[in-house]
């Protein structure tokens, strides 16, 4: 991609064909670093490749990061200390506020949120995440390779068909038994092995999510708890215009996480402009009792999350390439349970065990067979894919079905039941099996939650002086170290019906704003008006989600580039 | 096959930035109230070097004649080049030397470091911008001298060099050329190290760890050597050893800073036409 000539001489790996290594992990996520170190550890030259400047400058999360009791793995038994260096604060209080027409009703979720639990903390993804590839680098540098930041791996190897290794931006290609793609949510691997894509909106979420600046002080005092406790918060109800989804907040060592998650069909059908629906929450009158007087925002930053009751895939695997957490759509978002890291951390593990079986037997082709046994065996798979949902839940997503449901529960026989049944519906909330079977339809995210606010809510008593910053000065709050001359998305179609909804979806791109990455434009040609969109990857904060809703030719920028979360 | 040995010479200079450098009445440079810096140039010489102890393993050493003073400018430059070792040749004797007897007293020093099997040097320094030291210091040692390299290739089992150096200082038109070595090579600033495999890039990352707890205590890797160290006879080096005279220093008269400017409404659409028609001649093509 450069235009540089190269005048160096050939390095010796170039001349004969590429370097190898036993495995390669593409990504230094939780799921990437799971892998590495369970390799490592057992004595597999592993070589993990990060394209971030650092570890968890590419990576964001809402986030709460959960250790389950029935998980093959957790995050603290294959990383110790990790709670204590790196993680925010535990999460002791669990809570869903229903708003509705001014009210509040608030459901305890204290069952759900225990429910396997063994503990449950909040995470900033700069911080955990370069914390853990320190680890991981010590790690697997003892086991004679090591990890590296700023690489881009940017394909496969092939050979004869077959997935040999990996091709990457800044360096020649490399040889390898196992290619782990941990590589998030827009794994280019798993779309060039043709595993994933990104062909339907209905499989996707997008968060946005602003970070807080409060002291730790005033963070236990307005939330009423000590230094080793923390809040999180879910809303639900009226606040979105009907745009399925919701919001929430999070307690971090000295800012708040505070975020909206909505499903991106929804997103895009309605038009609507996820930061201004941020917004709408972040100026919400019941959330003023929490935010400071003055309101400082960190870092504004989104994400495309999988919905893995459709997008996990049941054997994520193609020859040596593994695809784990995000990249193979292992994000479980069930109505207020909302987990991903923990099972990238589960998948991480236990691809590497597959490994390392199959090795064993001299047969490390079978590792990626293995590793589905495994997902599937361990009860992983049936977490990120109930197959209650595809029962009830999928019925319950058909539009005459949904508009009926709506109708009922918004009817004056319905709000009667509602009242009746405020504690009935608390516990649905709270019951991991009935979550499983839930439907992703606006009863489930708007019309229940605003007639329970409604039925039986308080009215808000908090004011909210908050005014968070616009579009352009969240973009401009943001480090980006710019690829001039790379652009490294590429509008294949600029017509507005193919590309036009990433005008409103992308979250830094809105109608009338010149200084995102999608505009939108009239051209006018012999006499005739064309609407057309136009891009300008320089704003991008390479969430994905224009991949999905608009007509484009999507990789990651070169190892470094982009931009450069510091929260994440 | 004895491991590879590099020194890099570097050089304390006046820092010339804007805001940095003092000028006083007449025009002459006001050494006290300008702080030094590493030679600008020089950064060319580490990035070669580092890419050579990245490739080849070995020790590195870097090595500048100066005052005291200069001890900063040798601690960013071993922090740079992730360098072993670091030698101030230091002495009142060695005071006001020309490039003459710079090149004596470097040649020594580095015979004294054990003749190193290659030495990297920027290709001039900011102050005197003669160019000569490094030639000249390579010819008291006796070895050969490449210069303007762009790309370099080591055997060390074979104990040669490949080097890419431009001709004429262009980047178009590049020539490779070959020698043994000990060897003593001048980095262009076009010197584009290269690290396209990852074995390179994570034995660099262990370099810079290593590099990094050294730097804790730099004292224990700091050496210093005065004429004694490196037996020369004062009237060989400084004043005294240098045949360059120079006769008078005329400040150079600073342009005229006066444009021509006319100030344009960009939403008044004549005046903006009045612009694309002035720029029309400069942009070449149709």
């Amino acid at each position: 991609m450069s235009s540089e000539p190269d005048v160096g001489f050939d390095s010796a790996a170039a001349v004969d064909g590429g370097e190898a290594f036993e495995a390669v992990v593409v990504g230094a996520g939780p799921g990437g670093a799971a892998a590495a170190a369970v390799l490592a550890d057992n004595g597999v030259e592993t070589l993990v490749l990060e394209r971030g400047v650092e570890a968890g400058s590419k990576n964001v999360s809402g986030g709460l990061l959960y250790a389950e009791e029935s998980a093959p793995f957790a995050l603290d038994d294959l990383f110790p200390g990790v709670r204590e260096a790196a993680t925010e604060r535990p999460v002791t209080r669990n809570y869903m506020d229903c708003l509705g027409d001014g009210n509040v009703h608030t459901i305890d979720l204290s069952g759900v949120h225990e429910h396997d639990t063994a503990w449950c903390d909040s995470v900033l993804r700069r911080r955990l995440d370069s914390w853990l590839a320190e680890r991981v680098h010590e790690r697997t540098a003892a086991a004679g390779a090591g990890l590296l930041t700023g690489v881009h791996v940017d394909g496969l190897l092939w050979e004869d068909g077959e997935i040999v290794g990996v091709t990457c931006d800044e360096l020649d290609p490399i040889r390898a038994d196992l290619v782990v793609a941990a590589d998030g949510v827009n794994s280019e691997l798993a779309r060039e092995a043709g595993l994933m894509d990104w062909d339907e909106p209905e499989e996707w979420f997008q968060g946005v999510k602003a970070t807080v600046d409060v002291p730790p002080a005033a963070v236990n005092e307005r939330f009423g708890i000590d230094e080793n406790e923390g809040v999180a918060r879910l809303f639900a109800g009226d606040l979105f215009e009907g745009v399925r989804g919701g919001g929430f907040l999070y307690t971090n060592r000295d800012s708040l996480s505070i975020g909206t998650v909505f499903h991106l069909d929804s997103l895009a059908a309605e038009r609507a402009e996820p930061h201004e629906l941020l917004d709408a929450l972040l100026t919400h009158p019941h959330l003023g009792r929490w935010l400071p007087d003055e309101y400082e925002e960190r870092e504004y930053a989104a994400k495309l999350v999988p919905d893995s009751k459709k997008a996990a895939h049941p054997s994520p695997h193609r020859g040596r390439l593994l695809l784990v957490g995000d990249a193979a759509g292992q994000m479980q978002a069930q109505g207020p349970i909302i987990k991903g890291m923990n099972h990238a951390v589960s998948a991480g593990g236990l691809a590497a065990e597959a490994f390392l079986e199959a090795r064993n037997r001299r047969d490390t082709d079978a590792a990626g067979e293995r590793y589905e046994r495994k997902l599937h065996g361990s009860g992983l798979f049936s977490k990120l894919k109930p197959r209650r949902y595809g029962a009830v839940g999928r019925l319950g997503e058909r539009e005459a079905v949904a508009d009926a449901v709506d109708d009922l529960v918004d009817s004056r026989l319905g709000r009667l039941g509602v009242r009746v049944a405020g504690g009935v519906v608390g516990r649905a909330f709270n019951s991991p099996f009935l979550l499983g079977a839930l439907p992703d339809t606006r009863s489930a995210y708007a019309t229940v939650p605003t007639v329970l606010a409604e039925e039986l809510g308080a009215p808000v008593d908090a004011e909210n002086g908050a005014e968070p910053p616009s579009l352009e000065e969240r973009i401009g709050d943001l480090t980006y170290d710019t690829d001039v001359g790379n652009a490294h998305i590429e509008l294949v179609d600029d017509g507005y019906d193919a590309s036009g909804a990433a005008v409103t979806a992308c979250p830094v791109s809105a109608d009338g704003f010149g200084g995102g990455c999608y505009r939108e434009e009239t051209v006018r040609a012999n006499g005739d008006e064309e609407r057309v969109v136009s891009l300008d990857t320089q704003p991008c904060i390479e969430c994905g989600t224009c991949a999905v809703v608009a007509e484009t030719e999507w990789t990651h920028p070169r190892g470094g580039k982009g931009v450069d979360f510091h929260e994440g | 096959m004895a491991p590879m040995h590099t020194a890099v010479l570097t050089k304390g200079v006046p820092d010339f930035r804007e805001g940095k450098v003092a000028f006083d009445e007449e025009g002459h440079l006001e050494r006290g109230n300008t702080p030094t810096v590493m030679n600008p140039n020089d950064e060319h010489a580490l990035r070669a070097a580092l890419q050579t102890r990245v490739r080849h393993g070995g020790r590195v050493s870097v090595m500048s004649m100066g005052p005291p003073g200069y001890e900063d400018v040798l601690r960013e430059a071993m922090a740079s080049v992730y360098a072993d070792d670091c030698v101030l040749v230091s002495d009142k004797q060695f005071a006001a030397a020309d490039t003459w007897a710079t090149a004596i007293t470097l040649a020594t020093a580095l015979e004294r470091l054990g003749d190193p099997d290659l030495v990297f040097a920027g290709f001039k320094t900011a102050d005197g911008e003669t160019g000569h030291t490094g030639p000249q210091t390579c010819w008291c040692l006796d070895v050969p001298v490449v210069t303007h390299v762009v790309a370099l290739d080591i055997d060390p089992e074979d104990r040669t060099l490949r080097a890419k150096r431009l001709v004429e200082g262009d980047v178009e038109e590049i020539e490779t050329v070959e020698t043994s070595l000990p060897a003593f090579v001048v980095a262009d600033p076009e010197f584009e190290p290269s690290y396209r495999t990852a074995r390179h890039r994570l034995e660099r990352k262990r370099l810079r760890a290593e590099a990094r707890e050294r730097a804790e205590d730099i004292d224990d890797h700091l050496t210093y050597w005065d004429h004694e160290d490196l037996n020369l006879d004062p009237d060989y080096v400084g004043l005294d050893g240098s045949p360059t005279i120079v006769s008078g220093v005329d400040p150079i008269p600073r342009a005229p800073a006066e444009r021509e400017a006319t100030e344009v409404d960009p939403t008044d659409p004549e005046a903006m036409g009045s612009v694309v028609e002035e720029l029309t001649p400069y942009a070449g093509g149709d």
